[in-house]
């Protein structure tokens, strides 16, 4: 028994002591995300200039980058891009309001929730896009078509993450609520709606990310013109330099809305920062 | 004045066949520390909700005469969140008297930071502040110490005495700790079977007689 708790100690001499080794991940990279990215543009570069890869397989960077140059000088780039915002601008705002305005309806109140949430939780188990068939005998392929897509995917988002806030508030508050005497309407104003707010902007950030998913599929079925259109245009003639300028544009629509959100999320709900550090 | 804060008569409640209050009988005077021990669910905290009337959807019968100033202090502070301390503090009642609260408390200084930037003591710190506004004839508190350091309880005792010996509210203190019951209040309670099985004065309150009514037998 002594000699067993003696042969480590022998080991260790007594004055410094045993550094672990670290068996974490240990500090990032700085700037370490950005390095993937560069080396596969580098490669890509490396493989145009060589001949290596076909520019009717994948232009190279500089084609591309100079395709949009020119696409946004002859007016043909912001034009489709302006069309595209719009339609998904749209589709977001109407849909994101409808879905608020129902969950607010169902959530508050249990008559409105015996109306409501039966019939969306049946519409959620229907993909938005699947409707697609039924809203082009209804409403033809105008843009009109185009955003009532949009804004049934973004409606039925809104509604299932804002309802599921408002009735998912912690029983302790409502408690509290009870206990301190507050009213119904100071009950809603003070402890369901910003207990909510959290659900509410996790809804928008979905609701944004589906918003340019069916954008993107819209446009390539049937459109005469926005961003998927030129895409497919450029598919016709073979350009794979405008597919990537597409392609492009749609990433920095999903990148910068997000970041708007989160920066407009931030703000709101300041409360919650100090809980992250 | 009312010769009682609290009269409870004949509650009774009920969930599903089992009976956790059982007919039972209490009264309070005003200004009386009075605390409530009793082993794990033999229904303390039923009690409490019952006299705060924030038990709904029970089954039960009874007489309750409770004044309309009551404060509920709970384990947790149960601070919301997404309100400023101050905020928090005057959470149902017209704003005002918060800061003098805050200061009482020994929070001065403290009315515009989040709940989340304040240690646990000081959270239940803030929990005391928000009973005190409400100038409460009556104060509940559901085991309010129960999840704090050794240390900060200390602290939180004294608080506790020196706010209640300023403010004359009638307490009932719900706890499992006999030393806290016996620290603090003026009148010992232990339920049992539903009822008041014990009622004692604080100083006469025995630590081996109240643990062996809680069911611990204390080896001599």
């Amino acid at each position: 028994m002594t000699q067993l708790l003696e042969r480590p100690a022998a080991l260790l001499p007594a004055t410094t002591p045993a550094r672990r080794r670290r068996l974490g991940l240990g500090r990032p990279i700085p700037y370490g995300r950005l390095l993937g990215p560069a080396l596969v543009i580098a490669a890509w570069s490396i493989a145009s200039a060589t001949g290596v890869l076909d520019p009717r397989i994948l232009s190279a960077p500089w084609t591309i980058v100079h395709t949009g140059i020119e696409l946004t000088a002859n007016g043909k780039l912001p034009e489709s891009i302006l069309t595209s915002l719009q339609r998904a601008a749209l589709g977001f705002f109407f849909g994101a309001t409808a879905g608020t305005l129902l969950a607010l309806a169902s959530g508050l109140s249990r008559v409105g929730e015996a109306l409501i949430d039966g019939t969306v939780q049946v519409k959620r188990a229907i993909p938005s896009l699947g409707l697609i068939p039924l809203l082009i005998l209804w409403l033809g392929i105008g843009e009109e078509f185009k955003i009532v897509v949009i804004a049934v995917t973004i409606a039925t988002i809104m509604y299932l993450q804002t309802y599921a806030a408002l009735t998912g508030i912690d029983s302790r508050y409502v408690e509290l609520a009870e206990a301190v005497g507050l009213t119904r309407a100071q009950y809603v104003r003070r402890v369901v709606f910003p207990g909510a707010l959290p659900g509410f902007f996790l809804g928008l950030r979905l609701a944004v990310t589906a918003s340019w998913l069916s954008l993107v599929v819209l446009e390539q079925i049937n459109a005469t013109s926005g961003i998927g259109y030129l895409m497919f245009q450029a598919q016709n003639y073979g350009q794979t330099d405008v597919i990537v300028v597409g392609l492009v544009v749609y990433g920095l629509f999903g990148f910068v809305s997000d970041a708007l959100l989160r920066i407009v999320e931030r703000r709101a709900l300041a409360w919650r920062r100090t809980l992250s550090g | 004045m009312a010769t009682h804060a609290v009269r409870v008569k004949g509650l009774t409640r009920q969930f599903q066949e089992r009976r956790i209050l059982d007919d039972l009988d209490l009264t309070i005077a005003p200004g009386e520390f009075t605390a409530l021990l009793g082993r794990s669910g033999s229904g303390k905290s039923t009690l409490l909700k019952a006299i705060a009337g924030l038990d709904h959807d029970v089954t039960g019968t009874g007489d309750l005469e409770v004044p309309r100033e009551v404060a509920v202090a709970f384990q947790d502070s149960r601070l919301l969140p997404w309100l400023r301390v101050l905020d928090n503090v005057e959470l149902g009642v017209r704003p005002g008297r918060g800061r003098a609260a805050l200061e009482e408390v020994g929070l001065k200084g403290r009315e515009r930071a989040w709940p989340a930037e304040l240690s646990g003591g000081e959270q239940q710190r803030v929990a005391l502040a928000r009973c005190l506004v409400r100038e409460p004839r009556l104060l509940l508190a559901d085991e309010p110490f129960g999840a704090l350091d050794a240390l900060t309880r200390i602290k939180m005792h004294d608080l506790l005495r020196e706010l209640c010996a300023k403010h004359r509210p009638a307490v009932l203190l719900v706890t499992h700790d006999v030393d806290e019951a016996i620290e603090l209040a003026d009148r010992v309670l232990v339920l049992q079977e539903g009822r008041i099985g014990l009622d004692l004065p604080a100083h006469d309150a025995d630590r081996t007689h109240l643990l062996s009514a809680l069911g611990i037998g204390v080896a001599a």
